[in-house]
């Protein structure tokens, strides 16, 4: 403590700035008294993952790199909120808006960018902003609660993130581009048309070729108008059009500077003492934009301030990866066909997967990867290498990862040990394998927890996940960075339901041990996912696990939170009979129910039961269960229809009574509710259902994907038929596809955004493949049986599930 | 009847001892619920063959655990899926928090817990 240490000061609180102190504090803890300056009323946070709070994936705590205790632990004096006005050179010290100064020894401007705003007439307008601060986003957020149109101009990376954003958020999106393929500066022709097709499937409306000329409206945006003469409707304006380094105060300051603060190849400015790094800086004339160069900057400015040894920058080769989810776009590199190139090009429209890697001299220098981006980050390494492939079989550069097994061909073994492996937070070789070796890692989650490798966009998952491989050896099964079902597996969903095909596996307990989880006897997650997986591949042959059921489904009644039980007979479409109606009133009077109520699916619901009388009063209902505890069909709400009604055009009480006797007892992967309506006025709420029927003249209509839950969600027109038969069979077609697709726990709306309603349209419309799922649905319900009957007949279900052992004092 | 008024065991070492189910009677993997006067106890045969017993109410909301899913050493308690460790009671990070744990003695085929044995307890 006693030596003074030199001050250091940091403009600018981003990802490039911090990231230097970060490891500046690593390689020399005591050799600075540091100070930051920063605009933003945040501490460090990650940019890029703004796009995943917009999306509404993440929370803004979520993406704060490190909170305020941070900066305190580590005796970094922190001035949020707060903006360095000038700097003095000579005299080294700096002011800001608050009248502060602050001497330094050694100062580093990272001062980022600013969004460029088209200097449009009407830009001045309330609802025009820009998309760079966790406040854009608070303010999209706030406006999304209020208006339902927005336009994004620009259909660059950061754009398209905007709007899907905005599709999540609930409005309607329109993308404006100048020119008629979106990304261009990132894709070839032939994947951005991919990937605007793509995105057109999630609902986003392409404006292409299209020059705004003014914004109209009063206070605020109503609209733009364009050269073309047409226009646009808007509540909300973002304009996403590219990035101005923020160079005003490096040039009052007398800093040289060019498109950016120029820097030399160890970051110092044109002035002593003053080094510049990130998005503010120029290095050999480049400006970069993503954070991967800027950690490759960074890493060798905190050295050469901590003193240490290192290698000059000397630029930086970048990629992009699209943070939208269900698309994945890659691009890297020089990816634009040339005279003096050739390219590798693999184009399978069936399943939508596009890869072009650009060859030249024998070297690979880009690479555009739609569909399928697993490549992305060893093609990147290659082209980082300048590695020679006149040796290499052309088709091996691509090689099909679908088949995955003995891979390992990345060659992660030869990459040196400070070989950047996640280019969003700048983790190396090293650091990731001294943390899997040093902490015992295991899976790409937890490298990704202790390293923070993979954590931003994800697109290096597969290269972690081969480190682990390379590190690990044998230990670890290869998981190719997919998503895991919970933290007892590296496997993702689909590599497991591959190997119980495969291997034909047939029990709970079989799976864990065959694919080797790491937590004896599973988790209350994985459990009740892999008895439904084996359930629905192999409907008449597997028995039911009831011990890796969650409770309700294992009672067949709601346990309640005082641990009492409901209990909800089964009443067809919700239409009953007085005799009924009296035995559920004896059997509440002779169970003392504390509480009888009606259901928003159109059931009595009987609060209060204690478990040890469940059976016997379900032998006295004599009614089947109404599955209200199950992932599986609940009820099928119906309106009184022309029945009754003078608008009503079909018989939506029988219909629904027919949809309900066909599925009730089907598992699911979440519960599905259903509601069929008479006519368009939609009395029974089809609209908000998993599935929907609305009577039109002369046929139904078919909704899909409803949700009147947690995140309201209108359904997607499926279907227009004509017979009440074709609505069973589409039902069928549609909820054996769901069954066989969807991830356990995930509800249709979220199904059917993630697959898209084209997607299931089309496959329920093939005929050979709805036929085929026809068939797998009869054979899954010829089996079902009623639970409560089965317990009130099974003495031992009884005594092992119901009894309670009363042991007297 | 059925408020739960709970007693720590151990510390004043006097165990009562009382017979519950027999050892087959039980199902692997699947709680079972032992009333004695006031207290109720979650009763669990492991794949191991294991038998313990546990306080039957969760520390956080009072969440039944004999309904749990049961993993190996641990159960899940029902209600918002805090993972308790069979053995020790302790509930698992994130979370805290403590169950109290009973003795159990295997004779005859028949299974016995150790209640404290707490004159209050008696009616
Ligand atoms: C929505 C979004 C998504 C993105 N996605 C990706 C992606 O997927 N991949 C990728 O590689 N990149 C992505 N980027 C780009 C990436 O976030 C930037 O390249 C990176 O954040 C730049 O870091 P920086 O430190 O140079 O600038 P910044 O992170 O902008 O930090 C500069 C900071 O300095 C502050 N500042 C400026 N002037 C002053 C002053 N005078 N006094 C005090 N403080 C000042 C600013 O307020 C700002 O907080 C994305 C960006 C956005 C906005
Ligand atoms: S949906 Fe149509 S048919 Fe059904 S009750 Fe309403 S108005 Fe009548
Ligand atoms: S009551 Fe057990 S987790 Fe909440």
């Amino acid at each position: 403590m006693g030596e003074s240490r030199e001050k250091l000061v940091l403009i600018g609180n981003g990802m490039a700035g911090m990231n230097t102190i970060e490891h500046i504090i690593k390689l020399a803890p005591h050799k600075y008294d540091i100070t930051v300056f920063g605009s933003e009323p945040h501490p460090n946070y990650n940019r890029i993952l703004l796009s995943y709070v917009l999306a509404g994936d993440s929370k803004v705590e979520d993406i704060v790199i490190h909170p305020m205790e941070w900066y305190e632990a580590n005796g970094i004096h922190l001035y949020s909120n707060e903006t360095v006005t000038s700097v003095d050179t000579a005299g080294q010290n700096v002011t800001t808006d608050s009248g502060l100064t602050v001497a330094y020894d050694k100062l580093i401007v990272a001062t980022g960018s600013n969004p460029f705003m088209l200097p449009l007439p009407g830009a001045d307008k309330e609802g025009v902003m820009a998309y760079r601060t966790i406040r854009d986003c608070e303010i999209m957020i706030e406006a999304s609660q209020q208006y339902k149109k927005a336009v994004v101009i620009g259909g660059g990376l950061l754009g398209l993130e905007a709007a899907r954003g905005f599709l999540n958020l609930g409005m309607q999106v329109d993308v404006v581009h100048i020119v008629d393929t979106i990304m261009e500066r990132q894709l070839d022709r032939t994947a951005s048309k991919m990937l605007q097709e793509a995105l057109e499937a999630q609902g986003m409306n392409f404006l292409l070729e299209k020059q705004t000329e003014s914004i109209i409206g009063d206070e605020r945006v109503q609209g733009l108008k364009f050269k073309d003469g047409t226009v646009a409707e808007a509540d909300l304006i973002v304009m996403a059009v590219g990035i101005r380094p923020n160079v005003a105060l490096a040039r009052e300051s007398g800093l040289e500077v060019a498109n950016g603060i120029v820097v030399d190849d160890y970051l110092q400015t044109s002035v002593p003492n003053v080094y510049a790094v990130g998005e503010c800086a120029q290095h050999r004339g480049a400006v970069y934009g993503l954070v991967a160069p800027l950690y490759e900057q960074g890493a060798v400015l905190a050295k050469r301030l901590a003193g240490a040894e290192t290698v000059p920058y000397e630029g930086s080769v970048v990629y992009t990866k699209l943070k939208v989810s269900g698309v994945d776009v890659f691009s890297g590199g020089q990816f634009m066909d040339a005279e003096d190139t050739k390219a590798i090009r693999v184009h399978d429209e069936f399943s939508g997967i596009y890869k072009k890697v650009v060859v030249k001299d024998n070297k690979i220098v880009g690479a555009v990867l739609f569909g399928d981006t697993a490549d992305g980050t060893r093609l990147m390494q290659m082209i980082r290498n300048g590695d020679d492939i006149s040796g290499l079989e052309k088709t091996a550069i691509l090689r099909d990862n679908s088949g995955s097994g003995n891979g390992g061909g990345s060659g992660v073994a030869e990459m040196a040990d400070d070989a950047i492996i996640c280019g969003c937070n700048g983790v190396s070789k090293g650091t990731i394998c001294s943390a899997i070796k040093d902490q015992g890692l295991t899976s790409v989650e937890e490298v990704k927890n202790c390293t923070t490798a993979s954590r931003s966009c994800g697109g290096c998952k597969p290269l972690v996940s081969e480190l682990l491989s390379y590190t690990l050896g044998d230990a670890y099964e290869k998981t190719s960075g997919k998503e895991t079902i919970c933290g007892c597996t590296d496997h993702s969903r689909e590599e497991i339901l591959a190997a119980m095909k495969e291997k034909g596996l047939s029990h709970v307990k079989e799976v864990m041990s065959v694919l080797a989880w790491k937590n004896e006897g599973g988790c209350s997650k994985c459990r009740p996912a892999l008895n439904y997986y084996l359930a629905m591949l192999n409907p008449t042959t597997y028995a039911d696990d009831p011990t890796s059921r969650f409770v309700n489904e294992r009672m067949h009644a709601n346990i309640q939170k005082d641990g009492t039980y409901s209990v909800i007979p089964r009443i067809y479409g919700g239409v009953t009979s007085p005799a009924e109606l009296k035995r559920i009133a004896e059997v509440a009077e002779k169970f003392e129910v504390p509480t009888v109520k009606f259901t928003g699916g159109q059931r009595i619901d009987l609060l209060g039961v204690k478990k040890e009388h469940l059976t016997q009063m379900w032998e006295d209902l004599d009614m089947p269960s109404g599955y209200a505890y199950g992932k599986a069909l609940r009820t099928v709400k119906t309106c009184v229809g022309d029945t009754y009604c003078r608008f009503g055009t079909a018989d939506a009480m029988g219909m629904g009574i027919q949809l309900e006797k066909r599925f009730e007892r089907l598992n699911t992967p979440a519960k599905v509710k259903m509601a069929v309506s008479g006519c368009p006025r939609n009395c029974a709420e089809s609209g908000i259902k998993d599935l929907g029927v609305v009577a039109i003249d002369g046929g139904w209509e078919l909704y899909a994907g409803g949700n009147g839950g947690v995140k309201v969600r209108a359904g997607d027109l499926m279907m227009v038929v004509k017979t009440e038969s074709e609505v069973i069979e589409y039902t069928e077609a549609y909820l054996q596809y769901y069954r066989e697709t969807g991830i356990y726990g995930e509800r249709t709306s979220e199904w059917v955004k993630r697959l898209g309603i084209d997607t299931i349209k089309e496959v329920i419309s093939d005929p050979e493949q709805r036929a085929g799922l026809c068939a797998r649905m009869n054979e899954t319900l010829s089996v079902t049986k009623d639970p409560w009957k089965e317990a009130v007949n099974n003495a031992t279900i009884r005594k092992d599930l119901y009894e309670v052992v009363e042991i007297k004092s | 009847m059925n408020n739960t008024t709970l007693h720590s065991a151990g510390t004043e070492g006097q165990l009562a001892w009382y017979a519950a189910v027999a050892y087959e009677d039980l199902a692997f993997n699947t709680g079972k619920t032992i009333r004695c006067d006031a207290t109720e106890v979650a009763l669990f045969k492991l794949s191991s063959g294991t038998i313990r017993a546990i306080q039957n109410r969760c520390p956080h909301k009072d969440g039944v655990l004999a309904e749990g899913i049961v993993a190996g050493e641990h159960v899940f308690c029902p209600m918002h899926d805090r993972k308790i460790d069979l053995m020790s009671g302790l509930v698992q990070a994130p979370d805290t928090g403590c169950v109290t744990t009973y003795p159990v003695r295997i004779e005859d085929g028949q299974i016995y817990i150790g209640l404290p044995a707490a004159k209050e307890m008696a009616s």
